[in-house]
């Protein structure tokens, strides 16, 4: 990917990231990602109905890598059933590992894939996406 | 001042983070060489030249801390491995034992950590009560304040002399004095005064105080708990073993040490005690009035420069300290520290392990510079010129 396309869309949804700020709502699962070794701190929650992500919201505060990995996340998670939410979480975190990965399944998520050269800033990427991973954990979510 | 003497500044390095740790002069690392190449030996234990050597230089450096902080007298003075295990000798050794359910203490949301954690367990364990003291506007405490607080049933303050985010520097004289009027237990976090300013413990009319010497230019994993004698031999060792007892019988009948023996179960940390001697003469030869107002021009030089970077909010302005906590507007504090890492500046981005200051300040992260005696005006110039040029960030951290 251009590296000035990469920086445009990070920045894009760091400065103006997509449902941040939670809602008083039933039916979402809480999720706080935050990690010992970084000061970011997100709560993130989700809603899963009828099969599929319905929702993904969430708020706090992190740096513009973790802040626009939440809100990417989002944008791309929404509408996913629990096999394809499964396949594109696989493939992102093996793109950050540095494995092969499907980068056509990725798409917007390929802004990432250079964030290797930065070693201490992968865990700002995989962040977010432990809200994903939880979700996942619990298979009888989807089929409600 | 005195850059030559630290040999990693033979790097292109800016070091901003000395609230953290600090950076060490030659002669303490060739301190600590000078007992591993020449006379290593364990301490308290043998008839022969080198462990004797040891012995006399081991427990001359409690003479040192002494004089360091005008204690009393030499035997109050506990080496620990720092400020955390100090504070955390004088919850559960001293103050688990003598302090009842209900009984009160009063901290404030800008400790760090190590000073709220431990009493935060000793409230679940024995039922103590914790207040804050409120804080004014500019996260200040004072007198009124704490004079509030107070109740009938306080009985410890513990407070850092100096608070390690926003750096103010707290009215001890004449809490130690309310203290000890009441009967209150005063309890000093020195771990950010000891190494910048003139510190005296009988002028504080503290009982205990707790500091790191890797944060006065002396070596990791030493530090000191000093405390007045007859408070220390209430105190209960937390650890058990060689070393530190006079006699013992299968029966399980055992007989301690005198204070401050009594708290060196085991093989102590040898050489770094002999390092933080050595960082505790060279403060002391250049002077600590000295580098406290060193540290004070470079801060107010700091400040006047930071203004004229646009879009910088200082959250400290009137603290009296070196500290300086500060954000770049719509930057988040950990992408402006990674960005000035770029340019080899260390700066610190966080809660600075007072994670419930947030309550107070409203914001929860910071960048913060903390200053030594080794920086310069020139560092600054260079950290100002980086900052100026920050509307690149993205260009850098992304
Ligand atoms: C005010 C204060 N208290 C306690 C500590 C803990 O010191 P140490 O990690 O050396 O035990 C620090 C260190 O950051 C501090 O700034």
């Amino acid at each position: 990917m251009d590296s000035n396309l990469r920086r445009e869309i990070i920045l894009d949804n760091y400065q103006h990231p997509l449902h941040k700020g939670l809602v008083e709502e039933e039916g979402y699962q809480k999720i706080r990602t935050n990690n010992s070794s970084c000061i970011d701190d997100l709560m993130i929650m989700v809603k899963v109905e009828e099969g599929k992500i319905k929702d993904i919201r969430f708020d706090g505060e992190a740096c513009a890598i973790s802040t626009s990995a939440t809100s990417i996340m989002i944008r791309n998670f929404i509408g996913k059933t629990y096999e394809e939410a499964k396949a594109l979480l696989e493939s992102y975190e093996a793109m950050i590992d540095e494995k092969p990965y499907d980068k056509e399944l990725l798409g917007e998520l390929n802004v990432y894939d250079e964030i290797y050269k930065q070693p201490n800033r992968k865990k700002c990427a995989l962040l977010p996406f432990r809200a994903i991973h939880q979700i996942l954990e619990d298979k009888s979510l989807f089929n409600k | 001042m005195n850059r030559e003497d630290f040999p990693i500044f033979k790097q292109d390095l800016i070091y901003f983070d000395n609230g953290a740790t600090t950076m060490k002069p030659q002669c303490v690392i060739d301190s600590m060489t000078d007992y591993y190449s020449n006379y290593t030996a364990n301490a308290h234990r043998g008839d022969y030249d080198n462990s004797m050597k040891v012995d006399v230089l081991y427990e001359g450096v409690r003479g040192k801390v002494r004089k360091l902080i005008d204690a009393k007298d030499a035997s109050e003075v506990v080496f620990t491995k720092g400020t955390t295990e100090s504070l955390n000798l004088v919850v559960f050794g001293f103050m688990k034992n003598e302090l009842k359910e209900g009984d009160e203490v009063l901290l404030t949301k800008s400790e760090h950590a190590s000073n709220l954690l431990p009493w935060m367990e000793l409230e679940k364990e024995i039922g103590i009560v914790i207040k804050y003291i409120p804080l004014t506007e500019d996260n200040e405490v004072t007198i009124p304040n704490v004079l509030s607080t107070i109740t009938d049933r306080t009985k410890v303050i513990s407070l850092a002399q100096v608070t390690n985010v926003i750096g103010d520097v707290r009215p001890m004289k004449e809490i130690g004095e309310i203290c000890s009027q009441r009967g209150i237990y005063f309890v000093v976090d020195g771990a950010q005064s000891v190494p910048h300013r003139k510190v005296s413990v009988q002028e504080m009319n503290a009982d205990f105080l707790a500091f790191s010497g890797h944060k006065m230019l002396g070596p990791t994993g030493v530090g000191v708990l000093w405390g007045k004698k007859e408070l220390l031999e209430r105190t209960k060792p937390l650890c058990y073993g060689g070393g530190m007892n006079t006699s013992f019988e299968s029966t399980g009948d055992f007989e301690l040490k005198e204070v401050p023996t009594k708290f060196d179960a085991g093989t102590p940390a040898i050489a770094e005690v002999i390092g933080l001697g050595r960082a505790i003469d060279y403060l002391e030869e250049i002077g600590l009035d000295k580098i406290e107002s060193y540290e004070q021009e470079l801060k107010n030089y700091l400040l006047a420069r930071l203004k004229e970077v646009p879009k910088i909010q200082i959250y400290n302005e009137k603290t009296a300290s070196s500290i300086v906590a500060f954000n770049i507007e719509g930057v988040f504090s950990q992408d402006t520290a990674v960005y000035l890492n770029h340019y080899h500046i260390c700066v610190r981005a966080g809660n600075h392990c007072a994670k419930i200051l947030k309550e107070q300040l409203g914001v929860k992260n910071t960048c913060r510079i903390s200053l030594y005696l080794y920086n310069t005006k020139e560092e600054i110039d260079e950290l100002i010129r980086v900052l100026k040029d920050a509307e690149h960030i993205f260009d850098i951290v992304l």
